[in-house]
């Protein structure tokens, strides 16, 4: 199972815990995770990559073992750890406010 | 016994404010969508129990939100909103041509007939509706391709169109107004539209007269009336009698004539409110002092309305949504402050009383009668 971690607010709008557990058929990228995460919750269409570009939100970060995964192509594989399941992918929002 | 629910947008979810029809003791629900920037609730008319929702974010985006119970449960609801052709360029603030890009919904109307049927105001400035109960969204594309539509350039607060006022005698008669370029009517449906600003003075635009260009904040209509509109602009308060072909200013005695929101009396409609804000570099009320201002005339003459309002120390801002009235006798009137609080008035605005005071600044307020 694939482990993808929510902000706090996308948590809320798909009606969802902080982590989400996905079954996702390799080969394991963004794109695949991503396609799989809007199928199963809808209401996640659009919020975190453009619903019809499918580029990600520009204040949106995408983390996983410790490493800035967000320029990376939506097509390359995701860590192992993370097609294991031993690591999330983690959406982030970018820190902003005062 | 009648009620009146008052929905309020603020800039980090909705709140839902119910009383019954004495309006002095008041139950407050929410936040709904907490955190999310709420800009506007809005009620059908042909279902009290359908109420529309705009929820966004900088980082994810918009949402849109159906509730079919008065408010108590929520269902996302469609949320694509395309320009119908290439959207081309509209005048950036430097006067050089900018692309069309959605931004965000911020205003919505629903139908005053058809409880699925709904137009979305948006950023930048285009039309869109929806007629299975905001599932799927088509932009009314005969305004943003107005001949004029390269021309338009944004107010401070972005290409917005923000207002949209049905006439009650004819579904194929509205009015839109985008900040900043005008006035819009259709006589059509929405298929077609032409600029509606005659009898406009704007010295901040080169042609002061111009068709279009204007920053007009809010237009607003009494249903038993509708060739008469009420408009506060950037500067000026302005009405017409003959469905906008022609403008006149009726900012008479007000100490300012900058301001956002604009409503009128549901039992009166020569009776108007006002919220006169400093300058349009100043957002705040004038002198600390936070006042309502009426006119029973139909404008020219105003009284300040101050009896439970801060006269003092007051400097919060009321955004052009943000005023509502209700359907009772006497009319009630509310407003919402950049400061989070919603005043309420149960007597026509002979008197206020604030119903909640530290709600994150607030966006929008409209009512509902019930009962």
């Amino acid at each position: 199972m694939i482990r993808v971690q929510l902000p706090a607010n996308l948590q809320t709008l798909a009606g969802v815990g902080r982590e989400i557990q996905l079954e996702v058929p390799a080969p394991v990228t963004q794109r695949t995770v991503l396609d799989i995460l809007e199928e199963q919750h809808p209401a996640l269409r659009g919020t975190i990559r453009d619903a019809v570009t499918k580029r990600r939100r520009p204040l949106l970060r995408f983390f996983a073992c410790e490493e800035d995964w967000s320029d990376v192509s939506p097509d390359d594989p995701l860590p192992d750890e993370v097609a294991a399941g031993k690591e999330p992918l983690l959406i982030i929002g970018a820190i902003a406010g005062g | 016994m009648s009620k009146v629910r008052v929905l309020v947008g603020t800039r980090k979810g909705a709140f839902i404010l119910t009383s019954d029809g004495a309006r002095k003791k008041w139950d407050v629900e929410g936040p709904h969508f907490g955190g999310w920037e709420i800009y506007h609730v809005k009620a059908s008319p042909a279902n009290p129990d359908r109420l529309y929702a705009s929820q966004s974010s900088g980082w994810f985006g918009q949402v849109l939100q159906r509730s079919n119970d008065g408010g108590k449960t929520w269902e996302a609801a469609g949320k694509q909103f395309q320009y119908a052709s290439t959207p081309g360029t509209h005048t950036w603030y430097d006067g050089s041509p900018h692309p069309w890009e959605f931004k965000r919904v911020w205003h919505l109307e629903p139908s005053l007939t058809e409880a699925d049927t709904v137009f979305a105001g948006v950023e930048d400035a285009a039309l869109f509706k929806s007629t299975d109960g905001a599932t799927t969204w088509s932009e009314l594309a005969g305004l943003r391709t107005h001949e004029t539509g390269p021309s338009w350039a944004p107010g401070a607060g972005g290409l917005c169109l923000h207002t949209i006022v049905q006439d009650p005698t004819s579904s194929d008669r509205m009015y839109i107004a985008i900040s900043s370029a005008g006035v819009f009517r259709t006589e059509d449906g929405g298929q077609s539209w032409s600029p509606a600003n005659h009898g406009l003075r704007s010295s901040y635009i080169p042609d002061p007269d111009a068709p279009v260009g204007h920053c007009v904040h809010r237009i607003a209509m009494h249903p038993s009336r509708p060739n008469t509109l009420f408009m506060q602009k950037h500067w000026d308060v302005m009405r017409t009698d003959d469905g906008a072909n022609e403008w006149r200013e009726i900012s008479g005695n007000l100490p300012t004539d900058f301001g956002f929101v604009i409503d009128v009396n549901a039992n009166e409609p020569e009776t108007i409110y006002v919220i006169p804000i400093t300058s349009d570099s100043l957002h705040y009320v004038p002198e600390g002092k936070l006042r309502v201002y009426r006119s029973k005339s139909g404008g020219e003459e105003w009284e300040p309305l101050t009896k439970g309002l801060p006269q003092k120390d007051c400097y919060v801002n009321v955004l052009r949504d943000a005023m509502a009235v209700d359907g009772l006798d006497p009319c009630g009137v509310y407003f919402g402050t950049s400061g989070g609080q919603v005043y309420g008035s149960p007597d026509g605005g002979d008197s206020w009383t604030p119903i909640v005071h530290d709600l994150p600044g607030v966006l929008s307020v409209e009512v509902q009668t019930l009962g």
